[in-house]
């Protein structure tokens, strides 16, 4: 409609002009990035764990040490647990998801290799299918008699005599992928510092207690060794029944042996809120500055549009006298912004790619899905024309008699 | 004349209150976002030992003989190594370090044992790295040799255990030991923890937790391992340990050896001694390459293990741009703000204002813009960092403004609302009179 008379009016007002369109951009650019970084860390504190986290109670005592009678303990501890009114399940093992240690080991598919193909997490313990919820998808389960007891592995592998050890593992669904695309993972073997081992199941997902490569976040294996190192997993049959398991189950313990320190005690749903609060900070942070930012561009056009409109109050007198009606006034000033908004849309999302690109560089982040540029750009319209709506809505209210004074 | 221009610039402030609210807004939420984020970073990047740090070094060699000598060597060293390094006594001063964790109680009070970390060092580490004493002293490096039983804990623990009083003398309870308390530490507290800190190539960014606080209990390296035997962790090993958390004689490292060098001759001195001792090694079988070795400085180990975690970066990048939206913010308010006294400064002129001080007069006003949003910035700083304290994360207690933060807030203030005046300045000292005069 009026866009040429607009351009040449701008062009008269380079810099003001260009202060919006800069200002248009750069928030653009940011914004764009950081709720793509929201959104990834959203997903990542989304993340499927493979365990049945409303269940499960985790409980770690200050070490037993090395003594006589660990194992006893551990089975006394274990029946005094499976007591308790509402447990499905227990499980004494050596490390639980989302418990930021861990014990992980390379993985090679020939013992000649020199390079492991892959670093997997190590998790060990009787019935931990059971104990921690898994679900296997294929093959079978791990068997009491799979099992052996931890030190009595190490002892042999530390005598180099492992013909008597067990073999059967189970792995993730990921991990199978990743050492046989395509294939049946079921019966192959895999060497673990020299010792083969050989898939009995898969299971569907289990991740790592700690999580530093997104990507290999689910490479754990279960290994058949028995634990006592005072670790438990507890599975209740309804969520209600934890808060009330939890207590008793560390009275039980105490009253086992009082001398224990209790090292950790907590519900599942406590150790992911735990696991991510760096993901949850970062994101409320980034939330706060993406609100700013817009609340500031925001002001910076109303501020601009008023100046604008009252340095041109006698022009726009003259047009209303010259016939002009409101709504053309009103429209004129709106069709301005959305023009400014546009230009700055555009040099915002190569600003945003450029910044995306940076960021993958040095954050590793992925690149920008492209869903983002039109959503950014509609959001930014819509601000823009919710600012200028006040100071163009006071233009479009001069008198046309403003035109005749002291032209 | 200043007070003149003053004068003006709070008349003007007063006069469009709206307009001057807006941008003291703009500049109060850039400079309060932007010096948080500057603070945790100048907290977290600081030199933990100012004065010191050139002279502090990390020797690095690699026993692992599944590897070449193409790789960067482990972080950390094996026993015999560090051993060895140690005993040669080479340096000015050499501290070996390893933490573990275990169960410690005062035996006198019959109070429930707390699960805590100890520190085992040699004697050097306390004068090395300028530890302060409230109480007592650290143990002499014959105590070192001859595996004595004694320990220096730290402020916090001495608080806890004994309220504060001199417990020097008085006897700790270390697993299923018992050790003589010799010294109590005043509170100290590195940022990082910095001889602690390995693997942070590792750890894709995620680095707070090196920023935590030292351990409660320390005891002469060969006592510790005498009493927490079997709960020491590797950093990593290249084949199965016999025993896990006894590793003296594993195929693991685990172990940290500081050295202090006074000067440049001693360093170069050392850096050979490092690599004749693993061209040695070598010879006599126990290494299987030589050309391996490492010897870094304090600030260049921190800066290889990237302590700084990436989300504090991230952060201070995000906030500067923020603060660049906020001035580009600011330059077009006072565009409009100055503009529209184009009247009142085309009178001044046509009364014999020179340019320059018109440009003058807008720039003061601006630097009053600047040090009004640096108070309100200095405001939102505080309460910047006060959400920082109360993030979960292991620096979160560090986050607390100092002197040069201080003043920096302002001068950041002022500098940016001058940085943005000039353009809106330049502009309003052009102003042609005449044209001005005859449309008032």
């Amino acid at each position: 409609m009026e866009i040429l008379p607009i351009l040449s009016t701008l062009r008269r007002h380079k810099i003001t002009a260009f202060l919006v369109i800069i200002e248009i951009a750069l928030t653009c650019a940011i914004v764009c990035n950081a709720v793509f970084i929201i959104n990834q860390r959203l997903d990542r504190m989304n993340m499927q764990s493979g365990v049945d986290e409303h269940n499960l109670l985790h409980i770690e005592l200050a070490d037993i040490g090395i003594t006589k009678d660990e194992k006893a303990r551990t089975a006394e501890d274990l029946a005094a647990l499976r007591q308790i009114p509402g447990v499905a399940q227990v499980a004494s093992l050596n490390q639980v998801p989302f418990g930021n240690s861990s014990s992980n080991g390379g993985i090679k598919l020939d013992p000649k290799q020199n390079l492991s193909t892959l670093n997997a997490t190590m998790y060990s313990g009787e019935n931990i299918g059971p104990g921690l919820g898994l679900q296997v998808i294929a093959g079978r389960d791990l068997q009491a008699d799979d099992y052996m007891d931890s030190d009595v592995v190490m002892r042999a592998v530390a005598a180099r005599d492992t013909k008597s050890l067990p073999h059967g593992i189970m792995i993730t669904q990921n991990m199978a992928e990743r050492l046989w695309p395509g294939q049946q993972a079921l019966g192959k073997q895999i060497y673990l510092a020299d010792i083969p081992l050989t898939v009995v199941g898969v299971v569907k997902e289990l991740v790592r207690p700690s999580i530093w490569d997104d990507a290999a976040k689910s490479y754990s294996m279960i290994l058949p060794m028995r634990e006592s190192r005072g670790e438990y997993v507890i599975r209740t049959k309804s969520p209600q029944d934890r808060d009330r398991v939890l207590a008793a189950a560390i009275a039980k313990l105490k009253e086992i042996n009082p001398h224990r320190v209790v090292l950790k005690k907590h519900t599942f749903d406590d150790m992911r809120h735990d696991f991510f609060q760096n993901d949850r900070a970062m994101a409320g942070l980034l939330v706060g500055v993406c609100v700013a930012l817009l609340v500031v561009t925001a002001l910076g056009i109303v501020g601009l549009g008023s100046f604008w409109v009252a340095q041109r109050r006698r022009q726009i007198g003259v047009r209303r006298a010259l016939g002009a009606t409101r709504s053309n006034i009103l429209h004129y000033f709106q069709t301005e912004n959305f023009l400014l908004a546009t230009i700055g849309i555009v040099v915002g999302m190569v600003l945003a790619y450029g910044i995306n690109l940076l960021l993958m560089v040095h954050y590793e982040l992925p690149r920008l899905p492209a869903i983002y540029f039109p959503v950014g750009a509609l959001l930014l319209w819509v601000i823009g024309q919710l600012a200028v709506l006040g100071p163009a809505m006071r233009a479009a209210a001069v008198p046309p008699v403003v035109a005749t004074r002291s032209v | 004349m200043f007070a003149y221009y003053l004068d003006l610039a709070f008349r003007s402030l007063r006069r469009n209150t709206m307009l001057t609210a807006l941008m003291v807004l703009a500049i109060a939420v850039g400079i309060g976002a932007s010096m948080t984020t500057l603070t945790v970073t100048h907290l977290l990047s600081g030199d933990p030992l100012p004065g010191r740090s050139q002279h502090i070094f990390y020797p690095q060699m690699d026993p692992d003989p599944k590897r070449t000598d193409d790789k960067e060597p482990y972080d950390k060293l094996d026993y015999q190594s560090a051993v060895d390094l140690w005993s040669a006594h080479r340096a000015d001063r050499q501290a070996i370090v390893v933490d573990s964790r275990l169960k410690l109680s005062d035996p006198a009070s019959g109070a429930p044992p707390i699960m805590s970390m100890m520190l085992s060092t040699t004697a050097d580490f306390f004068p090395m790295f300028d530890v302060p004493f409230q109480y007592g002293g650290a143990w002499s490096a014959q105590d070192d040799v001859s595996r004595a039983r004694v320990a220096v804990i730290s402020a916090d623990l001495n608080q806890k255990l004994f309220g504060g009083a001199n417990s020097v003398g008085r006897t700790l309870r270390l697993r299923n030991s018992n050790v003589r308390i010799v010294g109590v530490l005043k509170p100290w507290r590195p940022s990082p923890q910095f001889y602690m800190v390995a693997g942070g190539r590792f750890s894709n960014g995620d680095t707070a937790d090196y920023y935590g606080k030292t351990e409660d209990v320390i005891t002469p390296f060969f006592t510790g391992l005498e009493i927490n035997d079997g709960s020491f962790w590797q950093f990593t090993c290249w084949s199965l340990p016999a025993r896990m958390g006894h590793l003296q004689d594993a195929p693991c490292v685990w172990l940290g050896l500081w050295v202090q060098l006074d000067n440049a001759a001693k360093v170069a001195d050392y850096r050979r001694f490092v690599a004749d001792y693993a061209a040695q090694q070598k010879t006599l079988g126990r290494f299987t390459h030589a050309g391996n070795t490492r010897m870094r400085s304090l600030m260049e180990w921190l800066d290889f293990n990237g302590v700084v975690p990436s989300d504090v970066r991230l952060q201070t990048w995000l906030s500067f741009a923020f603060l660049t939206i906020c001035l580009f913010n600011t330059v077009g308010l006072l565009l409009a703000k100055f503009l529209r006294r184009s009247g009142e400064i085309g009178v001044r002129r046509a009364l014999g204002a020179s340019r320059a001080a018109v440009f003058a007069q807008c720039m003061v006003e601006s630097a009053v813009i600047g040090l009004i949003g640096g108070l309100f910035g200095l405001l939102l700083t505080l309460l910047g960092l006060w959400l920082v304290r109360q993030q979960p994360v292991a620096y979160a207690d560090l986050a607390r403004l100092d002197v040069p933060m201080f003043l920096l807030t302002f001068v950041l203030a002022v500098g940016t609302s001058v940085l943005a005046g000039v353009l809106p300045a330049l502009r309003a000292c052009r102003v042609a009179p005449a044209w001005q005069l005859k449309t008032l």
